[in-house]
C-alpha cells in the first residue's frame, strides 16, 4: 500500500487527510504534528477569549484518527527529511518511511528584531498554547499593545480588549490593514476602531523595549520618532513566516523570501514531496488564508488519483468582522491596474466607506473595499469572480438604497460556474445539479453539496439561489417551518384560528405529518396560547413547551433554574424586597439585579421551584414570564412624581402597560419602557414599543431592539392621550402576533414589513385592512383571561408531579454542585465539580 | 442483568419525560402513548451540555427517528439508539424498558 506521511496537523494538513481518506486512494497514512494536540480551528482562535474552550475549537480527535485508520503522533516535530532513503525523523529520534511526503507545516509569527523583544510579557498569537501565554501575561495587567495593524494584529487587539485591557495598536505603516484596504477604507476603519476604545498609533517604528522601572507598568516601548509608550504586555503580530527550514535543510527549492516552491500540482522540486497551506509558495506568493490551503490539499490528493486537478492560485478576497467592524476587500483594492476608474462613497455620520475599482471601459469590476457595511459583499464578489458585466451606472452598487435603485445582482444573473460556497468549493451549477437530482429542501441541498456547512458566510446567497431556482421551475418556494408542516408561522396562525383548532394533535392530523419536533411544537403552542389563552401546562399543551415554559423558569447551564418574579415597572416595596431576600437565603439562591429592572434568583433545583413560588405568590408576587415568548418587562423612570423634569407619571403608565400585556404569548419575547420626559432615562427607544411623555400626552415608538442587532424604535404617533395610546399598542401587538414569523422580534418583523412604518400606521390608525375591531376584541379577550401560571400550578397537586427530581426516589441530583463566590453560590466549573465530587466520594 | 419496577403508568407524562434513579444512575423515561413501544429510556446526562437534563427535553421525530431535543443546546438524541443526530461522536446510553400491567419495568 502507498505510504503517505503528512508533516504538520494544522487546518490544511487535517483537510488533506480527510480528503485522502474519502478518496479512492488506498493509502497507509501517518501524520506527525508538532503541536501537542490534533488539528483545531485557528481561524476562530479569538473566540477562546469569548468563552470557547480548546475542545470547542478542535477539528478532530485522536480517537477519530484511530477510527479512520490514521496513525497520528503529536508533540514531536519532524527534524529531518532524508530524501534518499525516503524517511523522516522526529526530534525524539523516531523514523517513518514514506512513498509520498506532504509538508503542511504552516507558518509562525514574525517577531521584529527589536532589542528587548524577549522580555516575558512579549508574546505571539498563533496557537492554543499562545492563548495560555497571553492569558497568563494579562493577569494583573492593565495595558496591552499589539505590534502590527494588519488583519491578524486587529484580531489580536480584539483578544486583548476582550481580556479587559486598555488596548493599543502600533503599526509601522501609515494605515491599518494596508494589504487589503486603500487609504480611505483604512481611515474609516481606524475611526471605527478608535470609537471602540482601541488606541491606534501608525507610522511608528519601535526601536527598543525596556523593562520599566518606574510607574506601575512592566515595559516601556521607545519609538524612532522619540515617542514612547508604557505597557504591561506586547503581542507581536507583524506578519507570518513560512515554516520551511525542513525543506531548506533537505535541499528542496525555497523562495528568496521563504516558502517552499510548488507547481500547479502542489509538488515541490522533489516529485514525491508535496507542500500545501501556508508553508507553500505558489507563483511567488504565500496564501495566508485557509480556503486556498484547502484547495491545495484537494489538488495534492487528486495527484494520487486518475482525475488530476491543478491548483491555479486563489482569490484572496476576504470578509471579516474585526473588533465588531465589518470589513471586506475584493480583488485589486488599491486600483493598481492601469486606467482603472474608482467610485467612492463615504458617510462619516454612519461611518461607512465603500469603494469600487472598475476597468477602464467601465464594464468589469476589478476590486472593492467595504468598511462598516458589508451587505453588498456577496453581490460584488460575484461580479468580480465571474466577470459579469456591470450595470451602466456602477456607482448604484454602493450607493445607499434610497438614492438610486441599486440593481442588486439577482441569483438568476449568476453563471453556473459562479462559486457560491468558497469553503467547500461549491458552484451554482453544483446546486442546480443537486436540485435536478430531486433535492429541493435547503437541508438536503446542504447535505448533498456541503454548501454552507463551513463558515456559514454563504447561507444567504445559497438560499437566494435555491429560492430563485424553485420559482424558475414553477415550484413553490419552501417556507415550511420544519419537516412536519409545509406552512409558515403566519399560515399556521390562520389555519388554527379559522379551523378553531385547540390542540397540537388536531393541527398535526389536519395539516401536518409525523409527530412534530422542538421547532413546530413551541410555535404551535405559542399560537394556541395567543389565540385561546389556555393555561400553558394544560395536559394538551404540556408536551409543546420548551423546558423553560414547562417548568415556568429558565434552565441554567447546570440544569438548575432561575426564578424571576414580576416587578412591574421596576417599582417594589421594601416588604417585598425583604421577602425576596428571605426566600433566596432559605433556598440558597444567587441574587442579581437584572438589566430589566427586576431581581433574578438563580440556582433553584427543579424540586424546589413549587415551594419557592408558593412563598412568593403568598407574598403577592406573580410570575415574571422570563421563560416565555411573552411580555418581559416594562421599564420606567421615576417620572413627574419625583423628577424635576418629568412631565407625566411614567411609573403609573408603565405599571398599567405591564399589567395589561403580562402573559400575552407572541412569536418572540417583547419589551417596553416608559420615560417621563425626552431625557429618556428608561431607554424606551430601544424597546419593542416605547412610550415617551410629552407636555401634551405620549409619543409612541415601535420596533426598537437592544440585543444582538440594536435598532432604534420608529416614531409611530405623537401626543396621544391615554386611551388612544393603549388602543394603538393593542393593535400593534395583535397585528405582530398574527403576522410575524416564529422567533422574529418586532424589529426584524418591521424591517421586513412591506410598506414599513407607513403601512403599519395605516393598518393601526386608519384601519386600512378593516381588522381593527377584530384585533381589539382579541386583545380584550386575552387581557380578560389572564392567570398567573405559577399560582395555577401550585394550586393543582396533579401539576406538581412534574417538579419531582426522581419519580422513584427522594434524592437530589448530586451532580449539581455549587461553590461560594463573593458571598453567594455559583455553579462549580466542570473542573471544580469533578474535584469536589471526588473529594466527597 | 437486573430488572427493576420503577413506577406506575400513571406517573408517566404523555408526550413528555420524567426522570428516575436506578442503581445510582439517572434515567430519562419518555412516554409516547401513540407509538409502539410506548416507553423509552435513555441516560439523563447530556454529554454536550454536561448536566442531567435530557428528561426535560422536548420529544418529536426528525427524519422518522424518534428523538428528544436537549433543553440546553438543542441537540437531538435518538430515543432508540442514543445517537446524537448533530454530532456522531456523542451518544447516550439506551436502556431496555417495558410497560407491563401498568408498571414500568427497566432492565439494567
Ligand atoms: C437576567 C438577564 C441578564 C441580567 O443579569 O441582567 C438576562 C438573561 C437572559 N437573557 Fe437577556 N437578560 C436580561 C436582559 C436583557 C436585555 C436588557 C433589557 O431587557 O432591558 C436585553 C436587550 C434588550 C432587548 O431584548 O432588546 C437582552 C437581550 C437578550 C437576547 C437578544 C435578543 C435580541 O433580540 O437580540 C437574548 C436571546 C434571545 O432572546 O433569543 C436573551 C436571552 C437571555 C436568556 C434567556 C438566555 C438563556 O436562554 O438562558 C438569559 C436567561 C435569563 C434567566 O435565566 O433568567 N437576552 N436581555 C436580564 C433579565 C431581564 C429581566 O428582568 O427579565
Ligand atoms: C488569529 C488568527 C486568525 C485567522 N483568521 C483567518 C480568517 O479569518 N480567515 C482565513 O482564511 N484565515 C485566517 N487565519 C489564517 C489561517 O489560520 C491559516 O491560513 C491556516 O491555519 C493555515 O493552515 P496550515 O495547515 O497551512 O498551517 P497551520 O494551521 O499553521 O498548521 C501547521 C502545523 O504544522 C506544525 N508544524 C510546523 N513544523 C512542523 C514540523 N517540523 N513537524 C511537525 N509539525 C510541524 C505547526 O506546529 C502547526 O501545528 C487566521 C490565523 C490566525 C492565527
Ligand atoms: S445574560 Fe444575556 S448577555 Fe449575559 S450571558 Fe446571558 S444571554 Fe448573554
Ligand atoms: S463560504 Fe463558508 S460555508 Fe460556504
Amino acid at each position: 500500500m502507498l505510504k503517505v506521511v503528512v508533516v504538520g496537523n494544522g487546518m490544511v494538513g487535517h483537510h488533506y487527510i480527510e480528503q485522502l481518506v474519502a478518496s479512492s486512494v488506498e493509502a497507509e497514512i501517518t501524520v506527525i504534528g508538532g503541536e501537542p494536540r490534533p488539528a483545531y480551528d485557528r481561524v476562530h482562535l479569538s473566540e477562546f477569549f469569548a468563552g470557547r474552550s480548546p475542545e470547542d475549537l478542535a477539528l478532530t480527535t485522536r480517537e477519530h484518527y484511530i477510527e479512520i485508520g490514521v496513525e497520528a503522533h503529536f508533540g514531536d516535530p519532524v527534524a529531518r527529511i532524508d530524501r534518499d532513503s525516503k524517511t523522516v525523523t522526529t526530534e525524539a529520534g523516531r523514523s517513518f518511511g514514506y512513498d509520498k511526503l506532504v509538508l503542511a507545516t504552516g507558518s509562525y509569527p514574525f517577531v521584529p528584531p527589536v532589542p528587548g523583544n524577549d522580555h516575558d510579557p512579549c508574546v505571539v498569537y498563533r496557537t492554543i498554547d499562545d492563548l495560555g501565554n497571553i492569558k497568563a501575561q494579562a493577569e494583573g495587567a492593565k495595558i496591552g499593545v499589539v505590534v502590527g495593524g494588519g488583519l491578524l494584529g486587529l484580531e489580536a487587539a480584539n483578544a486583548v480588549q476582550n481580556l479587559g485591557l486598555e488596548t493599543h495598536v502600533v503599526e509601522f505603516a501609515p494605515g491599518l490593514m494596508g494589504v487589503q484596504l486603500d487609504a480611505g477604507g483604512s481611515g474609516m476603519l481606524r475611526r471605527k476602531i478608535e470609537a471602540l476604545g482601541v488606541k491606534v498609533h501608525t507610522s511608528k517604528a519601535t526601536e527598543i523595549i525596556e523593562a520599566s522601572d518606574h510607574g506601575n507598568t512592566r515595559l516601556l516601548m521607545k519609538f524612532a520618532d522619540g515617542g514612547s509608550l508604557a505597557t504591561d504586555m506586547i503581542v507581536f503580530s507583524a506578519g507570518i513566516r513560512p515554516f520551511d527550514q525542513l525543506a531548506r535543510d533537505s535541499g528542496l527549492v525555497v523562495g528568496e523570501r521563504g516558502g517552499i516552491e510548488i507547481d500547479y500540482h502542489c509538488k515541490t522540486s522533489d516529485s514525491d514531496i508535496f507542500a500545501i497551506g501556508e508553508c507553500a509558495l505558489f507563483g511567488g506568493r504565500i496564501f495566508g488564508l485557509v480556503a486556498p490551503g484547502y484547495r491545495m490539499a484537494e489538488s495534492a490528493v487528486s495527484q494520487l488519483c486518475d482525475d488530476k486537478q491543478s491548483f491555479q492560485g486563489a482569490d484572496m478576497s476576504t470578509k471579516l468582522k474585526l473588533l465588531g467592524v465589518d470589513v471586506g476587500s475584493i480583488g485589486d483594492a488599491h486600483g493598481r491596474e492601469e486606467g482603472s476608474i474608482a467610485y467612492t462613497f463615504s458617510d462619516e455620520r454612519i461611518e461607512v466607506y465603500k469603494r469600487l475599482i472598475v476597468s477602464a471601459d467601465g464594464k468589469k469590476l476589478l476590486g472593492a473595499v467595504l468598511v462598516g457595511d458589508c451587505s453588498d459583499y456577496d453581490t460584488l464578489l460575484q461580479y468580480f469572480l465571474n466577470g459579469i458585466d456591470l450595470p451602466a451606472d456602477p456607482e448604484t452598487l454602493i450607493l445607499p438604497y434610497n438614492a438610486g435603485q441599486a440593481p442588486a445582482l439577482g441569483a438568476s444573473a449568476l453563471p453556473a460556474t459562479a462559486t457560491i460556497c468558497s469553503c467547500h468549493n461549491v458552484t451554482k451549477g453544483d446546486i442546480v445539479d443537486a436540485m435536478d437530482a430531486g433535492f429541493y429542501a435547503l437541508g438536503d441541498i446542504k447535505g448533498e453539496t456541503k454548501a454552507s456547512t463551513g463558515c456559514g458566510g454563504c447561507a444567504a446567497l445559497l438560499k437566494n439561489i435555491v429560492d430563485d431556482e424553485m420559482s424558475a421551475r414553477g415550484l413553490d418556494v419552501d417556507k415550511s417551518i420544519c419537516e412536519h408542516f409545509s406552512y409558515t408561522r403566519q399560515e399556521l396562525f390562520h389555519l388554527i384560528k379559522v379551523g378553531s383548532i385547540k390542540t397540537f394533535e388536531q393541527l398535526l392530523e389536519k395539516h401536518g405529518r409525523g409527530r412534530g419536533c422542538d421547532i413546530c411544537k413551541p410555535a404551535a403552542g405559542s399560537i394556541l396560547a395567543s389565540l385561546w389563552n389556555d393555561y400553558v401546562l394544560d395536559e394538551n399543551h404540556v408536551g409543546l413547551q420548551d423546558t423553560n415554559d414547562t417548568f415556568l423558569a429558565n434552565m441554567q447551564k447546570n440544569g438548575t433554574y432561575s426564578v424571576v418574579p414580576r416587578v412591574a415597572g421596576g417599582e417594589i416595596t421594601p416588604d417585598k424586597l425583604i421577602v425576596l431576600g428571605e426566600v433566596a437565603k432559605k433556598y440558597n439562591l444567587y441574587t442579581k439585579i437584572t438589566g430589566g429592572q427586576r431581581i433574578d434568583l438563580f440556582g433553584a433545583r427543579v424540586q424546589h421551584l413549587p415551594a419557592i413560588w408558593k412563598e412568593l405568590v403568598e407574598a403577592g408576587f406573580e410570575t415574571g414570564h422570563a421563560y416565555g415568548k411573552a411580555l418581559r418587562t416594562v421599564k420606567s423612570c421615576v417620572g413627574s412624581t419625583w423628577c424635576r423634569y418629568g412631565v407625566q407619571d411614567s411609573v403609573a403608565m408603565a405599571l398599567y402597560i405591564e399589567n395589561r400585556y403580562k402573559g400575552l404569548r407572541a412569536p418572540h419575547k417583547f419589551k417596553s419602557a416608559v420615560s417621563g420626559c425626552t431625557r429618556e432615562c428608561a431607554e424606551a427607544q430601544s424597546k419593542d414599543f416605547g412610550v415617551i411623555a410629552t407636555e401634551n400626552g405620549w409619543n409612541l415608538f415601535v420596533g426598537g431592539n437592544g440585543g444582538m442587532k440594536p435598532r432604534h424604535g420608529e416614531l409611530f404617533a405623537t401626543d396621544l392621550d391615554d386611551q388612544t395610546l393603549i388602543k394603538y399598542i393593542d393593535r400593534f401587538l395583535m397585528f405582530y402576533v398574527r403576522t410575524a414569523d416564529r422567533l422574529q422580534r418586532t424589529s426584524v418583523w418591521m424591517s421586513n414589513l412591506e410598506g414599513g412604518l407607513e403601512y403599519l400606521q395605516q393598518v393601526v390608525i386608519e384601519d386600512s385592512l378593516g381588522i381593527a375591531a377584530e384585533l381589539d376584541a382579541q386583545m380584550d379577550n386575552i387581557v380578560g383571561t389572564y392567570q398567573c401560571e405559577w399560582k395555577t400550578t401550585i394550586e393543582n397537586p396533579e401539576r406538581m408531579k412534574r417538579f419531582q427530581q426522581f419519580v422513584n426516589a427522594d434524592a437530589e441530583d448530586d451532580q449539581i454542585v455549587f461553590v461560594q463566590e463573593r458571598g453567594q453560590p455559583r455553579p462549580a466549573t466542570e473542573e471544580e465539580r469533578l474535584q469536589l465530587m471526588e473529594e466527597s466520594a | 442483568m437486573s430488572q427493576a419496577t420503577i413506577c406506575e403508568q400513571k406517573d408517566l407524562i404523555a408526550n413528555s419525560g420524567i426522570c428516575a434513579m436506578v442503581e445510582g444512575q439517572q434515567i430519562a423515561l419518555f412516554y409516547l402513548p401513540k407509538e409502539t413501544p410506548q416507553v423509552y429510556a435513555i441516560g439523563n446526562w447530556d454529554p454536550i451540555g454536561k448536566a442531567n437534563v435530557l428528561s426535560r427535553g422536548m420529544v418529536g421525530d426528525i427524519n422518522q427517528r424518534l428523538v428528544v431535543a436537549s433543553p440546553l443546546y438543542k441537540q437531538h438524541f435518538d430515543l432508540q439508539t442514543g445517537e446524537c443526530l448533530e454530532d456522531n461522536e456523542q451518544s447516550v446510553p439506551v436502556y431496555k424498558v417495558e410497560l407491563t400491567a401498568n408498571k414500568v419495568v427497566l432492565t439494567l
